[in-house]
């Protein structure tokens, strides 16, 4: 167990790479109720989720989410998060753990031009994640809600076991699955019986460290590693979550510029070509001249190679440009590769 | 449940020593925390180690580990095995899992380190 930005978490149960491999090929279940949750509610929400963030939240009808951010004036991330619309006029933020008390901050701070009521109810709220090729098989039995037409990135309300529950097709992982949110004050009865009902199917409780192996195959991204104050939405790759169209919101200007000048670095996915593991902060050097420092970096078990994120300068950003890693006192070879490193089989459709 | 012919540092290596020669590894204790091992750095045959000198990394996939030589030696053989399968770490540490032999330059340090039943009361006193 560790502290994990205030909560107790574990980093695995039975270890990670058997934890990763459970997730790709039957399911795994994690306890993600450190994640944090805002209520936007109000006659302005929508006009204010839209000043805010890079998305188009006039998009989302009713039991539809999306992936956005909250936005500095330099088109810097204040956090990455989920946006879900739960009725015209009520919006669910979830974000994350590291950021929640920043975030809401954030939102209050911006709130007083717009008509909205805004809440901080990241207490009330526990999270569970079932992701994997399985996830839809075993959390059926176990809940009213329809779940073989569900899109992703849609949600339903309903029954999860005896408890009442928002369960949305999303995750953090690469793999088909479900976020589970509820304000019980039992959850632990939806974790018991998710990992009874799923015990024949190979179900196995998910620890932070294959969290952060999964996400990284599937290049998600992690706020404090790879985006931050300091790196913009083009710089993170992140272009395709703007819409430029949708009218003005924090930071616009500089990403408009960004789009048309480009930028002087942008991230790039590599892997590890000599012997070693590259790990957050290890330096990365084109040419021999050090260029930054790893993002995110590990072995990653379904792969079996070590992989990473870092900001490259745009001329090294080309997939088969050599890099190296300074592992320890060596210069290890490494390569740009495309991303997202891994991309299961086939995707349910978008919502 | 820690061979009584192995002695143990307190960073949790092993040594079991045959005649002029030691056998060093990594102890159950030490395999349990790191997690998935993935990589093992050897150092090359004929490399002349101090006690307490640093043999190589050990790489699971959440940490680095040092591993440091029990007793001053000459690196006589490394295990090629962990190349492909650095999982034996894991799965056999007091055994398939060795880690380099030692020609051993002075035996009586061998004395110095702890026997079984220490190294096992050593343990009790960590996870408190």
């Amino acid at each position: 167990m560790i502290e994990f930005f205030g909560w107790h978490m574990p980093v695995e149960y039975k270890g990670i790479i058997d934890e990763h491999l459970a997730v790709r090929r039957q399911a795994g279940l994690f306890d993600v109720s450190h994640m944090g949750e805002i209520y936007v509610n109000g006659p302005d929400s929508l006009a204010f989720l839209q000043h805010l963030t890079p998305n188009d939240v006039s998009r989302l009808a009713p039991g539809q989410v999306q992936y956005t951010a909250l936005t500095t004036p330099q088109g810097t991330f204040v956090d990455d998060m989920l946006v879900y619309c739960l009725e015209p006029e009520k919006y669910l933020l979830v974000v994350n753990a590291s950021n929640a008390d920043k975030d809401y901050a954030w939102v209050v701070q911006h709130a007083p031009a717009f008509k909205v009521k805004t809440e901080n109810v990241s207490e009330s709220y526990s999270q569970l994640a079932l992701q994997g090729p399985l996830a839809e098989q075993i959390l059926q039995p176990l809940t009213a809600v329809p779940l073989a037409g569900m899109k992703s990135f849609t949600f339903a309300r309903g029954k999860v076991v005896r408890e009442e529950a928002l369960v949305s097709r999303t995750g953090y992982t690469g793999e088909d699955g479900f976020e589970i949110y509820t304000q019980s004050l039992n959850p632990g009865v939806i974790w018991d019986a998710i990992l009874e009902q799923g015990k024949p199917l190979g179900v196995q409780p998910i620890g932070l460290g294959a969290r952060d192996t999964l996400r990284l195959e599937a290049k998600l991204m992690l706020y404090g590693n790879d985006i931050d104050d300091k790196t913009t939405m083009i710089e993170a790759d992140l272009k395709w979550v703007i819409k430029f169209k949708k009218g003005d919101f924090l930071g616009r200007d500089v990403l408009v510029r960004q789009v048309e000048q480009g930028t002087s670095r942008k991230i790039a996915g590599f892997e590890v070509t000599g012997r070693g593991i590259a790990r957050p902060h290890y330096p990365v050097f084109v040419n021999g001249q050090k260029v930054s420092q790893v993002c995110s970096g590990t072995f990653a078990p379904f792969l079996k190679k070590s992989i990473g994120l870092a900001y490259l300068p745009s001329a090294a950003i080309g997939v088969g440009t050599t890099i190296e890693i300074g592992i320890r006192e060596n210069k290890v070879p490494a390569k740009v590769i495309p991303t997202p490193f891994y991309k299961r089989a086939e995707a349910p459709a978008k919502g | 449940m820690y061979p009584h012919d192995f002695r143990y540092t307190k960073d949790h290596e092993w040594v079991k020593t045959t005649g002029e020669e030691a056998l060093v590894g990594i102890t159950d204790y030490a395999q349990n925390h790191l997690g998935d091992v993935v990589f093992v750095e050897v150092p090359v045959v004929g490399t002349k180690l101090a006690a307490r000198q640093l043999i190589g990394n050990i790489e699971s996939v959440k940490a680095v580990s040092e591993v440091y030589s029990p007793l001053t030696g000459e690196v006589v053989a490394v295990n090629e095995g962990l190349n492909n399968s650095p999982e034996l770490v894991n799965q056999d540490p007091h055994g398939k899992g060795w880690i380099v032999r030692l020609k051993v330059a002075a035996k009586a340090e061998v004395e110095g380190l702890m026997n079984s039943v220490e190294y096992e009361k050593y343990l009790e006193g960590l996870d408190k």
